[in-house]
Parts: structure tokens; sequence; C-alpha cells
């Protein structure tokens, strides 16, 4: 175990090319790019199939469909049919990205008590009042997890990027390999692993924060510790 | 595509061969392994949390930093396939392990209790009663860790071992579009076929759950 790469400050200034910094950043907005566009198309397709039910076979499916992608290989398709740049990891990424969130979302609205929706319903709420609120926040739990392993494996993924020649954490793994340089390698891989494991952890936060005490069990807990 | 597919049918077939064996035989070993480790988070429930955030750091390791840094802590040469299988085998066991542990924790304790009551000690009463009320979501874990495997295999195409992932690399260095859509296509499908292999395997060894479905349909 060599962490001397890891740790040579000559790699993590903030302006250096091909420092931590740099990687870390261009790795991110891959992430949160990705993250964006995936979830701007499939949460609104699952949230109308959870909805509406119609379509569910599409939503069930597009979960295994999705994993079963190689993402190196339609990354590789994408940089051939379309040249080097950011549309086509964008492209790879985001098909990585829908598949969970999709599914999440639908299973969410499906795992709904259709009675909480029918008294929204019957309390005079308009079809777009139930749907964000009622919904919508009754279905974040499962929504919420979903987007989260969406996010650890484009975390992850993103790396594969640096094998056609673009940037992010995944230049250390190709470019210490080509050199034969393991310390830069592990610094590489650790990296990746402690970014997916604080962004998890962001995300879990997140989910606290934007989930109803309701739904969580945070508020019974409270309501408990109160009365006894 | 054809005459790429005519010229080029012992390598694509070679590739082919060596995908299925760097994919299906991580998923056995690490079932295999997983098992154990999942009845232990059930077990004891104080290892159950542990258990599942171990599997999720692991499962968060890159598979290209993996696959290039099992060769220094094995001690195996950097093109040898024992480094995609073993790598893929911690991915396998990190899901597994988890699934295991959730499946047997899924079974409704009237059941095991009943179990119990009927003379059955802990071991026959595992392996009797709760690991096959277990299975549907074991089996549907395990369809989520072969069809991974299958699209990860390719990525050990980068360090030069890769099944239909050479297929990937030969294409893009060539600039050459066949070989990379005959490499997708071909991996998707294994993904499908060995999905539904499970699938059907599933409703052979689980009848009980395919007549719970036609009862729901009919009430």
């Amino acid at each position: 175990m060599n962490l001397s790469y890891l740790f040579d400050p000559a790699h993590w200034g903030l302006t250096t090319p091909g420092g931590f910094p740099e990687l870390l950043f261009s790795h991110l907005g891959y992430v949160a790019l990705a993250l964006l566009i995936g979830t701007a198309i499939a949460l609104p397709v699952g949230l109308y199939i959870g909805h509406t039910g119609r379509g569910s076979f599409l939503a069930i499916n597009a979960g295994n469909a999705g994993r079963s992608l190689p993402t190196l290989g339609l990354l590789m398709l994408m940089v051939t049919l379309l040249g080097l740049g950011l549309t086509p990891v964008l492209i790879a990424l985001t098909v990585l990205v829908i598949p969970p969130i999709l599914t999440s979302a639908y299973a969410g609205m499906r795992s709904l008590d259709q009675r909480v929706v029918n008294a929204a319903r019957g309390m005079g709420m308009r079809p777009w009042q139930v749907l964000t609120k009622v919904e919508l926040p009754m279905a974040l739990p499962v929504l919420m997890s979903g987007f989260r392993s969406a996010a650890l494996q484009v975390v992850a993924t993103a790396t594969v990027a640096a094998a056609v020649g673009l940037g992010g954490l995944g230049r250390l793994l190709i470019d210490g390999l080509a050199v034969n340089d393991y310390s830069r390698v592990l610094a590489g891989a650790i990296v990746v692993a402690v970014l997916a494991v604080v962004l998890d952890l962001v995300l879990a936060l997140v989910q606290r924060w934007i989930v109803s005490p309701g739904l969580s069990g945070r508020a019974q807990a409270r309501t408990r510790r109160a009365t006894t | 595509m054809i005459t790429y597919l005519s010229n080029n049918g012992d390598t694509i077939l070679a590739a082919l061969r060596q995908h299925i064996v760097l994919a299906l035989l991580p998923v056995v070993i690490g079932f295999l392994v997983a098992l154990p480790i999942g009845y232990l988070g059930v077990r004891f429930p104080w290892f159950y949390h542990p258990l599942v955030n171990i599997c999720g750091v692991l499962y968060s390791i890159p598979s290209l930093a993996l696959f290039v840094f099992l060769p220094v802590i094995l001690g195996t040469k950097i093109l040898s396939p024992l480094n995609i299988v073993v790598a893929l085998t911690i991915y396998t066991v990190a899901l597994l392990a988890r699934t295991v542990a959730d499946g047997l924790r899924s079974v409704d304790t009237l059941v095991t209790r009943s179990a119990t009551a009927m003379g059955y000690r802990r071991l026959r009463r595992l392996t009797d009663v709760e690991l096959p009320v277990a299975l549907p979501v074991i089996l549907a874990g395990l369809r989520v860790a072969t069809v991974a495997n299958i699209s990860l295999v390719s990525v050990g195409a980068l360090i030069g071992v890769g099944g239909l992932g050479q297929l990937f690399t030969r294409g893009f260095q060539l600039f050459y579009l066949e070989p990379i859509l005959v490499g997708i296509i071909l991996s998707v499908l294994l993904a499908a076929v060995a999905d539904l292999t499970i699938v059907l395997v599933q409703r052979a060894i689980t009848p009980w759950t395919r007549f719970e479905h036609s009862d729901r349909g009919a009430a």
C-alpha cells in the first residue's frame, strides 16, 4: 500500500492541471449533469406511470434492461458516432441513471395507501394538488432510495470516461495503469470510493430534511417520548 | 454487420465464451459465500447494520479501480482473468449477503415458530423452512447480481481481459462501429437469457408463489 501519491501536496493544488481538485470537479460535473438530466426524464415518466398505472410493464422492466447495457460499450459507441466531447459521456451516464429513478418513482407511487389518495380527493384536492401535496411527499422515501443508488452507480461508473480520453477521477486509474504507477491508481480508487460514501451521506441528510417527519417515523418517536 | 460477423466469428465466439465464464463463475462463488454471511446477519441482529454498511461501501468501489488494484493485493499478473473473477465475486457477495439477510428476515415468525413446534432444530429449520420461504427475495437479488456482472465484465477490457468488452476497445481503437454494436447486443442478449433462466428456475422450485399469484388474480 503506497499512499505517497494521495498525500503528495503537489497533487492537491487548486489549479494544478491533473490535480485532485480539478479531476474531482470534472468528475462531479459529469455526475451532477447525468443525475439532473436523468431525473428530468425519469421522474415525470415514473410518476405518470405510477399515478395512472398505465405502462407498468415498462417501469418494472426498465430496471433490468438498463442494468444489462454495458456502459463502456455505450460510451465507446457514442464517442465513435459523435466524436469526443461531453455529450457522449452524458448520454452513456444518463442511460445508466434513468432506470433506477424510473423504477423507484413508479414503486414509490404504487406503495401509497390508496385510501390516503382517496381521502385527499374527498377533501376537494385537484389532481395536481393530490400529486404534489400527497402522492409525491409520500413516495419520497422510496424515490430517494432509487436516486441514491443511481448516484452511487454513476459516481463509480463516471471513471470510465477516462478510458475514451476524457477527464474525471478515472484519469488517475487509466494514467496510473498506463505508466505502472500503482500509487496513483490506489489514490484514484480511494478518492472515488470516499466520494461515493460522502455523496451517499449527503443524500441521506437531504432525505431526512425533505421527507416529512410524519412519514419517517421521527414524529411518532418524538410524541412517544413526550407522552412517556 | 453480416460481413463483420462472418469474418470474425471465431473471435466473437471466444470473447462470448470468456464473457460467460468471467460473469457467471463469480455469481456461483459469490452466492455460496453470501449465504452464510447473510445468515450471520440474521442470527446475530447486531451484525445486520454493519453488514449493510460494509456491503454498501464495497459496492461503491469503482469496478475499474478494483480490476487494476487487485493484482497488487493478490500478487496476480495484471492480465490474469483471476482479477476479474475475484472483483466480481466481491460485488456479488456485497449485493447478495444483504439480500440473503433481508430474505431470511422477511420470513414470518409464525412460520419459524410453527417449524420449531413441529420439532425442527435450528439447522434443519433453516434449510427446510426458512431458506425456501426466503427464496423469492434471494433469487430476485441473484437476478440483479447476474445482470450487473454481465455488464461489468466488459470494463475488464480496459486492462486486457474483458470478454465482449474487447470488441468495444477494438472497435473504439479502429473507429469501427460493428464490433461495438455486436458486443453490446450480445452482452444484452446474454443478460436477458441469464435473467430469464433464473426466472424459470424460480418458477420451478417455488411453485407456491405462482399459486399465490393466481389466487390474487381470482379474487
